[in-house]
């Protein structure tokens, strides 16, 4: 019988060739050479935290809809006319435009964005417009128990942050006139203390000097600011979010994590791939593999600019839903307090090693998202190179002592979205449990 | 091609130190007959459970500890598995699809595991999801009558609980063979050194028979409407199409039907977004796609031209297809304007680029291009064709979609909501 072949040699992860400088309005200016097809992708990455949330994220779908000199319609024709496109997205850290556009329009499409960044409008009838179209998407957000979920999480573990917020409030959206947004753009969009990312078939130097050209008549620096360190997690009884007639449970639970530059962050990120982070992990093979209870429960580390958390998720059914959290605290018990396999520690680290290279690097868009992100994190992209050497250096120890501080189930803030009267029983003989409303804003109040 | 018929098709692309590799297999949802609705979703699960010589869990495992990542996917007309990875482990990706491709090894456990696992994915992505299914297969019953074109490829969860083993032994018998399938392999790697690989591999796998192709299509429907309520959505929607001519068999007919896609429903601006959502207030959002469900490109006929709009509460369903069919007859008579159909063509140009920039994409459309067309240089020959359609050839197409010939369906938001 054949046997699996042995492992080529693993070439060393390059970091593309790349030119990381300013430019004299001071933006940031991030350019990254990739050899693949003719096409550029570019991030903007402006700083966002102290925006108010409803109007920024009304600012985001209204960004170009329309400027001083161009209506919304020549704004999108002028980006399709180079294969181009553009779009924002807001959160309580960051605006970010990102688009794209074949690589002979890079030059046209940052004259757009520039036209935009300098004197967008906000007119009445398409702010109104956007408006109504976000509030019809809060509505149908509404309807998803993930979504839900994931939001009420939000809410327990960020009190009085603005991480709490993971939707605009309708009545606040309702309150945005295009005058607050107008301001708003004045205050926060501005190139100090933003940066552009500009990935793909380019020379870096001339992509640099072609932004400079393009965008020099945008200036000033941004209010945006990193939002408050989040509070601590304070670990209690498990919320039962109470969603009367529903078949299914969606879990969600908070565990505390630390940022990319700490020394722990690189086996703690190991002990979430053994524990969840991938199809080959534990909690997979158990709630999906072996009992057949969920789709897809996954564990992230997710780094945000004020504090980081490692963030554990199942939608499971009704009936399954104690058994489930049964195994899930089974799991988490047994990698607090046993090391984990040489085996697993040795899968999570290649895996990590080579999907930097292939989901962070093998295309255009990937290599410009891997890019952003580390910008969020304040990193450059040389880090990459000191992340696979100190990857290389973790233990097994190491991983079992951060599961231990980090993943243990004592220490987790978690939510439960589902039919108390069905659910309830079976959980709360597993661990101490709070009912809510689902919909209640404020969870403070719960033990 | 090897001897026991596998088709094969190497693209190398030195850039970057990552190869893929992907296997389509011509069988999808389409292929299912009455009574095994959700079968070729639920047997692409089973792919994973262990083969001639690979335990259960163990492709995943040694993808991952290649540094790679896997998939598998299921489509009307093909199903689709997946593998890219540092360039070191491209010979063991070959190895554990060949692995698979000469047999499986399947146990009541596993089989009972992945019917309990597919039925929580439906629950997950559809049962419990507003919007889920629509505009397809919920279109598909007014466009299309035969058991093949309208079910839903979810499946029943009755069907799936009647899966046996020996149903699952008879479909790879009977799907899963050599001659039934396009082995694609792309990234960095030496054409000859992986070629040995290849025949290494995979030449002896056992040489079945593919089975003959059935030919899906059915006459056109004589218009028809329809309606149905989604117990989670909160607000109401529509969905609208025409028949198109066959993707694969007339290609050339085909093309401008893409284009329209794009003149009429392209977000930032199409014309149906700019009478609709901007003027008439009538949608919020419309978006369409020349094919039913997934790629454009990957589908054989009968496709479809299909059209979706979300509406606000008070919105009807007559006054957005009234509004979509004044703009289609404006197509009609006058034609796209030169610079609109440009920024269309650079835009669909830009999105097949885009796709083909990663060597997954590039692996999986050459493979489906081999399978379905025995074309994988139509890959690199799209953008061209796309260019040279012409504002004519758009007319000419929106001329044949007239309200006569259109289908659609109405969906009802659940009740208070």
């Amino acid at each position: 019988m054949r046997r699996l072949p042995a492992l080529g040699p693993f070439a060393p992860l390059p970091v593309p060739d790349h030119v990381d400088t300013a430019l004299p309005g001071g933006l940031a200016v991030l350019a990254v050479r990739r050899a693949g097809e003719p096409l550029v992708e570019i991030r903007l990455r402006i700083p966002f935290g102290g925006a108010a949330p409803a109007a920024g994220r009304l600012l985001a779908r209204t960004l170009f809809a329309g400027t001083a000199s161009w209506p919304a319609e020549r704004i999108a024709a002028s980006a399709r006319a180079v294969g181009g496109t553009l779009d924002a997205d807001a959160d309580a850290d960051r605006l970010q435009v990102s688009g794209r556009a074949l690589a002979a329009g890079l030059s046209s499409l940052l004259g757009t964005l520039g036209g935009v960044l300098t004197e967008a409008s906000y007119p009445p009838g398409e702010v109104a417009l956007a408006r109504d179209r976000l509030l019809d998407q809060l509505r149908v957000a509404g309807r998803r128990p993930d979504q839900l979920a994931g939001a009420a999480l939000a809410r327990r573990i960020y009190p009085g942050h603005p991480y709490g917020s993971r939707f605009a409030d309708p009545a606040d959206l309702g309150a945005v006139t295009p005058a607050d947004l107008r301001a708003l753009h004045a205050a926060f969009v501005r190139p100090g203390g933003s940066t552009l990312i500009l990935v793909g078939d380019l020379d870096p130097v001339a992509a640099v000097q072609t932004a400079g050209r393009r965008l020099a008549a945008w200036t000033g620096v941004s209010a945006g600011r990193t939002p408050p360190p989040v509070p601590p997690l304070n670990p209690g009884t498990l919320l039962v979010l109470d969603r009367p007639g529903s078949s299914r449970s969606s879990l969600r639970m908070a565990f505390p994590a630390v940022a990319r530059g700490h020394p722990d962050n690189a086996a703690l990120r190991l002990a979430n791939l053994v524990f969840g982070g991938y199809s080959g992990s534990r909690w997979t093979a158990n709630l999906r593999e072996d009992k057949g209870y969920a789709y897809g429960p996954r564990s992230t580390v997710q780094d945000l600019p004020a504090g980081s958390h490692l963030i554990a998720s199942a939608e499971v059914a009704a009936e399954h839903t104690g058994p489930a959290l049964a195994e899930t605290l089974y799991e988490l018990g047994r990698m607090a307090c046993l090391p984990p396999r040489r085996s697993e520690v040795d899968r999570a680290r290649d895996y990590t090693l080579g999907s930097l290279a292939v989901l962070g690097m093998s295309t255009h868009r990937d290599l410009a998202d891997l890019a952003a992100g580390l910008v969020g994190a304040g990193l450059p992209l040389t880090y990459l190179a000191e992340y696979v050497e100190r990857l290389a250096a973790v233990t097994v120890q190491d991983v079992h002592a951060a599961a231990t501080t980090y993943l243990a189930p004592s220490g987790a803030v978690a939510v439960l979205l589902g039919d108390a009267a069905r659910v309830g029983r079976s959980v709360a003989a597993l661990t101490p449990v709070a009912i809510a409303d689902s919909r209640e804003r404020d969870f403070s109040e719960y033990p | 091609m090897l001897g026991n018929g596998l088709r094969v098709v190497f693209s190398p692309d030195r850039a970057a130190p990552v190869a893929g590799v992907a296997v389509a297999y011509d069988v999808g949802t389409r292929s299912e007959s009455p009574g095994r609705a959700g079968f070729a979703h639920l047997f692409e699960h089973l792919m994973f459970q262990g083969s001639v010589g690979l335990r259960r869990s163990a492709h995943a495992r040694c993808v991952e500890r290649s540094g790679g990542s896997f998939s598998g996917s299921t489509h009307l007309d093909h199903t689709m598995y997946s593998e890219v990875a540092p360039a070191n482990a491209l010979e063991r990706l070959l190895y554990l699809e060949s692995d698979r491709m000469r047999g499986l090894r399947l146990t009541e456990a596993s089989l009972a595991n992945q019917i309990s696992v597919v039925k929580e994915e439906i629950r997950t992505n559809v049962l419990s999801r507003p919007y889920a299914g629509f505009p397809w297969p919920r279109l598909a019953p007014v466009m299309f009558g035969s058991f093949a074109n309208t079910h839903d490829g979810h499946g029943s969860f009755a069907d799936l609980e009647a899966a046996s083993l020996a149903d699952a032994a008879e479909f790879f018998d009977r799907h899963y063979t050599s001659r039934n399938a396009v082995l694609s392999v792309c990234g960095d790697f030496d054409p000859d050194r992986v070629a040995r690989h290849v025949e290494r591999f995979f030449e002896d796998v056992p040489d079945r028979a593919a089975p003959a192709r059935v030919d899906l299509g059915e006459p056109e429907p004589e218009g028809g409407r329809a309606c149905y309520r989604d117990p989670v959505a909160p607000l109401p929607a529509v969905a609208w199409g025409w028949r198109v001519p066959d993707p694969v068999g007339a290609l050339a007919d085909f093309l401008p039907h893409v284009l329209l896609a794009g003149l009429l429903a392209a977000a930032d601006g199409g014309r149906l977004v700019r009478r609709l959502v901007v003027a008439d207030r009538s949608a919020t959002s419309v978006t369409a796609r020349a094919g039913l469900l997934g790629d454009a490109f990957t589908l054989r006929d009968p496709s479809a031209l299909v059209f979706q709009a979300r509406m606000p509460a008070a919105g009807t369903a007559d006054r957005v297809l009234a509004g979509a069919f004044q703009e289609m007859d404006v197509l009609a008579r006058r034609g796209p304007e030169a610079g609109e159909l440009a920024g269309v063509v650079a835009q669909a140009v830009a999105g097949l680029l885009g796709k083909t920039d990663s060597v997954l994409g590039r692996a999986r459309r050459l493979a489906v291009f081999e399978l379905q067309r025995a074309a994988p240089e139509l890959l690199g020959e799209l953008p061209a064709l796309l260019a040279a359609v012409g504002p004519d050839r758009v007319r000419g197409a929106a001329a044949q979609l007239t309200p006569d010939r259109c289908v659609s369906i109405e969906l009802i938001p659940a009740a208070g909501a």
